[in-house]
């Protein structure tokens, strides 16, 4: 995650964040414990730092700092805080932060990096409240803090049996000086009565019942609501609109056209319709006629890019990213050789909770803004820069959000709804439709992969060649030798990137890969596990097809490719790879899945596995067929290491189990058309999800391993689609090199 | 065009176009805001109430054509979050974004109105009009059945030995 978004004060933390404690410590200073109290207007609330608050009647309020999208942060980052505070879960009040960088540092909700980037800093924030409790009760006492303990919400002396509560302790606790936070001990982890539990989410309470918690549900005073529409084809123009109809229908307020810039993930140009209801605004625009001034990606297709890329594919990539050995020589002297081209499609994020974002641009230059997304510090620079006011001019609220899945790290709905109201001149929730949402998403970008690989008579893979036919454009002008990752990557389309050290890239002797980029106009973006969603289906497909040709069993064959448990480097020795612990996920989820067990016939096992986000997954899909076409998933297993600490169990399990059914629902029959510059595909009759009859029992397991605590929105998706896929092979002898499957001749039956 | 509604015990007459769908009614006139839109088409659920018992789809249902109608959101399915599947659905910690749920709720207790043990065959029937983009589906079908089993008196919390970490760690 960048920080080149947030202002100078921000950055300056954010900046000392990627150097570890130092983030929590300098929002913690004494000044700002005592600033936060006097803002609290009692001198006996106890508020040692941004996240915590103690009131005299005990009654403790942790704030969660990062939007929730549906991966628990909202529930597992105030139990570190708990933990460690030592305080009774059932009667903490937890209330999620508003956007501030300076008070709660980094606040993004992406890249799985939430457990990684605050397991430690959430602990010493919470231990540091206990360890002023301490202080302050031994100074009360006249007592050594060494002869202090806790249980949860009061503190004892156990010499003299006396004992203080935390409420009890608020006023002393406010006048002592708050310590520095990456100094502060933390809990061996065997004393955990929290961490390492199954907590049901916190807002459980909330959805079940209906109250209002999303982006969507937000109500200002005042309010207007709006529609926007925007050009079919991905960056067109307002030629003309017929604005004056459209006034004179029923409810409608404004209706004006918005210029608009050229980045997706800000202000596109559009017509903007606000009326009093926002039924009204739909309405109002199911009479808007535009006249289109749609550019140059009209001339873009799906069809025209997988013809482009087969073209590219019959030649020499267009730049080597990474080579090493004699692939070519390898080849001709292995004995099997296996050539074959995958593909994958542009996919939509389809996130259940529609685009949308209330906000109201004042009279006095002020915004504040209601809005579910990933990312807030960056669409506070976006909407800066849209409406060309000063970051700190921006309030920006975050919201429960309604799913994520990468769509919400780009800010065009914040951009929009602040520039439609200050046009208005009143607060407005603007409000997507599920077409909208379809038709201008920032797509997971589809890619052809050209591969040619060779295996030695012992079953070793001894040569792989890839060329990597993707988006972008181009590598004109670049220096010959330019090895920055940085440099190369920005040629590519946003998320259209492969690493040179993707898997098995350090783990075959002879290697190429090389990359050719096309010229895109469609907007792409970050979607669930990105890259890898696409990479690991391609991959371990692949891999399949060269066990096959060798006629060695795939499991076998992967730990043979993976080699001695050990950490892989790239060829400077930065770690790129844990062997290990791939190679122990690996058997784990080939004992549970009882691999080589024998099948009732048309069943068929398949297996893949994939390293992202600092976990490592290996799946294992049993499909049940009837032979050639028909299908359906049976069970997934999935193993998992994600190091040393489950912090939610119940959460753990629910996003495992999410992610192997997404990555199914991702497989089975979704697909962005690009025609004419713009989606075919419009809403969930033509880009299915999963439904729950379709939903497979999906079997999890961790192994835990004495490695930092890691993320789990994202890692478990990517080793479930070529696990599928094999699986089919195994059961049909028919080999997928593309997706989705309900377009390779592969139907659903139940 | 004023139109009479029952919703949740509670008569309104409510001033709308008729074309309205009831979903905007509900959210934006009446300020429920439990139901929620994710499609507009009937395809994904999450907008499901009752109309007279029948689960139906919120937001493909002019207001014009449910008047003088008795309709429940999840915030009437009872006075305190305490029907079986509010109960079951915290108890498993079914959801993840959280948004299908409502929908989903609805859909399952139209279905335990009129079958309180279902199968899961019965499950997938009555459930399939409702996406979940998070794939909450495993729990979906868990907490339904335990729901049941509540409404037959079963008190026995169930989070930490079926969706937990239980012969997960090794």
């Amino acid at each position: 995650m960048t920080t080149t978004t947030v202002d100078r004060r921000g950055f300056l933390r954010a900046t000392a964040l990627t150097g570890g404690g130092l983030m929590l410590a300098s929002y913690f200073k004494p000044a700002e414990a005592a600033a936060l109290a006097a803002a609290s207007g009692a001198a006996d609330v106890f508020q040692p730092n941004a996240f915590i608050k103690i009131m005299p009647d005990g009654a403790v309020t942790i704030l969660s700092k990062n939007p929730e999208i549906g991966q628990g942060v909202k529930t597992m980052l105030p139990m570190l805080i708990a933990e460690e505070l030592d305080v009774e879960w059932e009667k903490v009040t937890i209330e999620q932060a508003i956007a501030d960088q300076a008070s709660f540092g980094q606040q993004f909700a992406g890249g799985s990096m939430a457990t990684p980037l605050n397991y430690d800093n959430m602990r010493q924030v919470g231990a540091a409240g206990r360890q002023m409790l301490l202080a302050a009760a031994a100074k009360t006492w006249n007592v050594p803090v060494s002869e202090l303990t806790t249980t949860p919400g009061v503190v004892h002396h156990r010499g003299s049996r006396r004992q203080l509560s935390y409420g009890e302790l608020t006023t002393a606790a406010a006048s002592v000086p708050a310590p520095e936070l990456d100094k502060v001990a933390v809990k061996d982890p065997k004393e955990f009565r929290i961490v390492g539990k199954p907590i049901p989410g916190v807002d459980n309470p909330k959805i079940v019942s209906g109250k209002p918690l999303y982006g969507i549900d937000v109500t200002v005073p005042g309010m207007l609501y709006a529609v926007f529409q925007k050009c079919p084809v991905y960056g067109g123009k307002v030629a003309s609109a017929n604005l004056d109809r459209i006034r004179t229908m029923p409810g409608v307020k404004h209706a004006f056209v918005v210029e608009g810039g050229t980045d997706p993930a800000g202000l596109f140009p559009g017509v903007a319709i606000v009326a009093d209801s926002w039924w009204l605004a739909e309405s109002a625009r199911r009479k808007l006629e535009v006249r289109w001034d749609e550019g140059e990606t009209r001339s873009q297709s799906s069809a025209g890019f997988a013809a482009r890329a087969k073209e590219l594919g019959g030649g020499a990539p267009e730049r080597v990213l990474f080579s090493e050995g004699d692939a070519d020589g390898a080849l001709a002297g292995a004995a099997h050789v296996v050539e074959a081209a995958y593909s994958y499609p542009f996919i939509a994020h389809a996130p259940m909770e529609p685009q949308n974002c209330t906000a109201h641009a004042k009279a006095d230059g002020t915004v504040e803004i209601w809005a579910p997304s990933q990312t807030p510090e960056r669409g506070r620079a976006v909407v800066a820069q849209t409406l060309s006011i000063p970051q700190s001019s921006i309030t920006i609220h975050l919201t429960r959000i309604g799913g994520g899945f990468g769509r919400r790290l780009y800010n065009d709905f914040m951009a929009e709804a602040a520039w439609i109201s200050k046009q208005a001149g009143a607060p407005v929730k603007l409000l997507w439709t599920r077409e909208d949402d379809m038709g201008h998403d920032l797509y997971r970008p589809g890619g052809f992969h050209f591969l040619k690989a060779g295996v030695d008579r012992s079953g070793k893979v001894v040569a792989w060649k890839n060329h990597f036919v993707s988006f972008g454009r181009g590598f004109d002008g670049l220096a010959a030798d330019e090895k920055d990752l940085r440099q190369l990557f920005g040629r590519f389309a946003p998320s259209s990137t492969m690493s040179p050290y993707e898997f098995p890239s350090r783990f075959v002797p002879n290697f190429s890969y090389g990359a050719s980029l096309m010229p895109l106009g469609v907007p792409t973006g970050a979607l669930r596990a990105p890259g890898s969603n696409a990479i690991a289906f391609v991959m371990h497909s692949f891999i399949d097809e060269l066990a096959h040709a060798a006629g060695v069993d795939q499991v076998k064959f992967r730990l043979d490719l993976l080699g001695q448990p050990r950490m892989v480097t790239t060829p400077e020795g930065q770690p790129v790879y844990d062997a290990a612990r791939m190679r122990g996920v690996l058997e784990l989820v080939a004992e549970k899945s009882g691999w080589g067990r024998s099948l009732p016939k048309g069943h068929g096992l398949g297996v893949g596995f994939h390293y992202s986000h600092r976990g490592y997954f290996a799946e294992v899909v049993e499909v049940a067929t009837n032979g050639s076409d028909e299908f359906r998933v049976e069970k997934v297993w999935v193993a998992g290491d994600i190091g040393r600490q489950i912090i939610n169990p119940s959460n753990a399990m629910n996003q495992a189990q999410g992610a192997a059914l997404d990555g199914i629902s991702e497989a089975l029959g979704q697909e962005i058309t690009i025609d004419g510059g713009r989606a075919v595909e419009s809403n969930f009759h033509d880009f299915p999800l999963l439904r729950l009859a379709q939903a497979p029992p999906v079997e999890v397991h961790f192994n835990v391993t004495d490695n930092p605590p890691t993320g789990l929105g994202e890692p478990a998706l990517p080793p479930v689609v070529p696990a599928l896929c094999n699986a089919l092979f195994a059961a049909t002898g028919k080999r997928v090199r593309a997706l989705p499957l309900s377009k390779q001749g592969f139907r659903w039956t139940a | 065009m004023a139109i009479s509604l029952t919703v949740n015990g509670i008569s309104h007459s409510v001033e709308a176009p008729p074309d309205m769908p009831l979903l905007w009614v509900l959210r934006d006139i009446l300020d429920l805001k439990g139901t929620k839109f994710g499609c507009g088409v009937g395809q994904c659920g999450a907008c499901t109430v009752h109309l007279n018992g029948a689960a139906v789809r919120s937001c493909s249902m002019p207001v014009a054509a449910v008047a003088n109608a008795t309709i429940t959101t999840i915030e009437g399915l009872s006075p305190d979050a305490t029907h079986p599947l509010q109960l079951a659905w915290q108890e498993l910690d079914v959801p993840q974004c959280g948004y299908c749920q409502a929908g989903q709720i609805m859909s399952a207790a139209a279905l335990l109105a009129r079958n309180g043990k279902p199968t899961d065959a019965d499950i997938n029937a009555a459930m399939n009009g409702n996406l979940c983009r998070c794939a909450t589906y495993l729990r979906i079908r868990t907490a339904i059945h335990r729901a049941s089993a509540i409404a037959a008196g079963d008190a026995t919390s169930t989070l930490g030995s079926s969706s937990g970490a239980s012969g997960a760690n090794r």
